[in-house]
């Protein structure tokens, strides 16, 4: 879902050299390629896109849940909160340091994101309305990344595959503390599950969107799964989530704002329907309801805090010259 | 003075233990995001989460000191502006990087001596949640001095705004070492130390400090006052409104 | 630092390593940004030990770690796999002889 908008090059025809077969020979017995290893400069380019616009996608994700942070309807609820929008800062730390030792500096990855060259998941434009989508984006966009991050724990590249265990072991706790918000909720008062209800009629449809567009018009695809930095097509993916978050929300007591949802038996399998493709791709470009605002914020923090980052380096300076003249 | 029923001052000295933390931590949890760089917010989360644990923890002991059923949730949600007893200091906004750093130094290192002082309390209830939190405070205040210091003794521009910011706040340190009729119960009864006493040791750490960041520790003038009897800022109204804002307007008992 | 690097407001990139409270030696974790060491323990802490996974923390700034050539990699690494005599399953012992 991070390569929403990254295109993994086509290899030109008996363009690949002894070094690139050897490479790819590797990737096939399943060897990890670690920060020191050749690498094509294709899949160092592709990785760097992808793993930073995840990293990008953490820190711009901290924003939509933040700004309930102080609105938490309850002091543990606000402690969960807080922690859970700590991680995400924690994730893409993770990420950039990946991300770094592929040769970029995390102020030419940031420049990236604030210029607005680089992107990150389309889900982070739309709005947070009400308390309860806290709990809807717990539930289905943390449920929707851990979809798409166990199987890159497996990932062909190294720093890329430990980051994704270790920001695993996080995020069940993100989703189970969605998930049993949006419960509380449909276990309250008429207003607190008509809240959850609106909730998910809005996260819905932006989550099966998260995936990325449809197989049939994701032809760059290919080379990333061969390289073993995608191992899922997007509707497998997709398929997967919606197989999985429907008896949920079913549990719930919720209804899916999907008429066309279908248990089919011979698939095993629910049919649904088919997003609002043009939506998607105009919230990528940058139409979406918040694009703007997410960037503002990020530019803003990264401004005003120019003084600092640049007092704490002239003191680091000053000290490390004392010591060395005494 | 009027001689407060024991129970009572006890309470209320609670109530103003939890709400400095409370205030405190609400004022960082509204910055989540916006750090100088990414590291920063994670430390920051921190010092917020460490805070409202240990509100919860203190506004729970005062319900169970009142007897009438009050949860900490309760004490958090359902008091207006007036009732809160936090010092003034901790609801000064953050203007800026510079604002929130000294606010934050100047009350971490009295709250940390506060919990030293209070680990020694005749209500072991109490000396055991100082004991938790006096661990995570000696964290607080060890990184606010720092980047005291780094601010202080960085570029100009650092110097003049932590100037500008010690300005404007060294009026509120004042408040820190108040007694009234309910610190006198208290330092009776041996639950916690007179906040006098507090004072020496205070100015020594932050004039140690200050020199360590090419900072002068400005001269006392006339010191603000009010917060720990309900009497608080301007913006502070609009801080309790956005916090009870949902659990006020939408009926529910379990969030 | 260089002129341009402290210009930049860049912060220098440290390397962290975490010994946990059951753990023998301290695993590489990933790396972080600082100015200084002092704040980079505080990251590091903050950071990578939110979970009880740590009782000891070293950061090293990255331009201080020395790794070895990956294209040495079989000069430097090989020759000991054919040194299996210094591996005590090497040897067979004799049934029945024992605290060898």
């Amino acid at each position: 879902m991070y390569t929403q908008m990254v295109d993994a090059p086509e290899p030109g025809e008996g363009a690949r050299d002894e070094r690139e077969r050897a490479f790819e020979e590797k990737l096939e017995r399943g060897v990890t390629i670690e920060s020191t290893d050749w690498m094509p400069d294709a899949y160092r380019k592709t990785l760097t896109r992808q793993i930073s616009q995840h990293a990008h996608s953490e820190i711009v994700g901290m924003l939509p849940e933040g700004n309930w942070i102080t609105r938490a309807p309850s002091l543990e609820r606000k402690a969960i909160l807080l922690a859970k929008v700590q991680d995400e800062a924690g994730h893409g730390l993770y990420l950039y340091s990946a991300a770094e030792t592929l040769g970029t500096s995390r102020d030419d990855l940031v420049d990236a994101l604030l210029s607005g060259r680089a992107k990150y998941s389309s889900i982070f434009n739309y709005p947070t309305l009400t308390w309860a989508d806290v709990g809807a984006i717990g539930w289905l966009v943390d449920g929707a990344a851990i979809i798409n991050q166990i199987p890159l724990t497996r990932c062909s590249y190294g720093p890329y595959a430990r980051a994704m265990v270790r920001i695993c072991k996080e995020e069940s706790f993100h989703q189970r503390q969605g998930f049993d918000v949006m419960k509380t909720l449909c276990e309250g008062t008429p207003q607190q599950r008509a809240m959850a209800q609106d909730a998910l009629d809005r996260w819905w449809w932006p989550s099966i969107m998260m995936f990325g567009p449809p197989d049939a018009a994701s032809p760059n695809s290919a080379t990333s799964m061969r390289w073993k930095i995608k191992l899922f097509s997007n509707d497998a993916l997709r398929q997967k989530f919606v197989d999985q978050t429907v008896p949920q929300a079913d549990a719930l007591g919720l209804r899916v704002p999907d008429p066309a949802l279908r248990w089919n038996a011979e698939r095993g399998s629910y049919d649904f329907g088919e997003p609002d493709w043009n939506e998607f791709y105009e919230v990528v470009r940058g139409n979406g309801p918040c694009n703007r605002e997410r960037l503002g914020a990020r530019v803003r923090a990264h401004e005003e805090g120019a003084w600092v980052r640049e007092a704490a380096l002239a003191h680091a300076a000053k000290r490390a010259a004392k010591r060395a003249a005494a | 003075m009027n001689v407060l029923a024991p129970q009572a001052a006890l309470v209320s000295y609670l109530v103003r233990l939890g709400d400095n933390a409370l205030i405190l931590g609400q004022q960082l949890a509204a910055v989540t995001g916006r750090a100088p760089i990414v590291e920063e917010d994670l430390a920051n989360a921190n010092v917020a989460l460490d805070l409202i644990g240990q509100a919860r923890l203190w506004l729970a002991l005062a319900g169970e000191v009142e007897g009438a059923g009050r949860t900490a949730d309760d004490f958090a949600y359902f008091r207006d502006p007036a009732g809160f007893r936090n010092v003034l200091l901790v609801e000064r906004s953050g203007v800026d990087f510079a604002h929130a750093t000294v606010r934050d130094f100047l009350f971490d290192t009295w709250h940390f001596g506060l919990l030293r002082g209070l680990e020694r309390s005749s209500d072991a209830r109490i000396a055991a949640i100082a004991a938790k939190a006096a661990r995570e405070v000696e964290y607080h205040a060890r990184r606010s001095g720092d980047w005291v210091v780094r601010l202080g003794d960085g570029t100009a521009e650092s110097n003049a705004r932590v100037r500008a910011a010690l300005d404007a706040l060294w009026p509120y340190t004042g408040e820190l070492f108040e007694a009234d009729e309910v610190d006198a119960e208290v330092a009776r009864a041996g639950i916690g130390p007179a906040p006098e006493t507090l004072r020496e040791p205070w100015r020594r750490h932050v004039a140690a400090i200050f020199a360590d960041a090419t900072l002068d520790v400005p001269a006392d003038g006339w010191m603000q006052s009010g917060g720990r009897s309900g009497r608080h800022g301007e913006s502070f109204s609009y801080l309790i409104a956005e916090m009870q804002s949902v659990r006020r307007s939408v009926p529910g008992e379990r969030w | 630092m260089s002129e341009a690097n402290a210009a930049a407001g860049r912060w220098p990139l440290w390397e962290v390593f975490v010994r946990s409270g059951s753990g023998l030696a301290h695993k590489h974790v990933g790396s972080l940004h600082a100015a200084d060491a002092a704040m980079a323990l505080q990251h590091a802490r903050d950071v990578y030990t939110r979970r009880n996974e740590g009782t000891s923390i070293w950061v090293v700034e990255s331009r201080n770690v020395v790794a070895s050539e990956p294209a040495d990699r079989e000069m430097l690494f090989e020759p000991a796999e054919s040194k299996t005599f210094r591996q005590p399953t090497y040897f067979t012992v004799p049934e029945g002889v024992k605290h060898l």
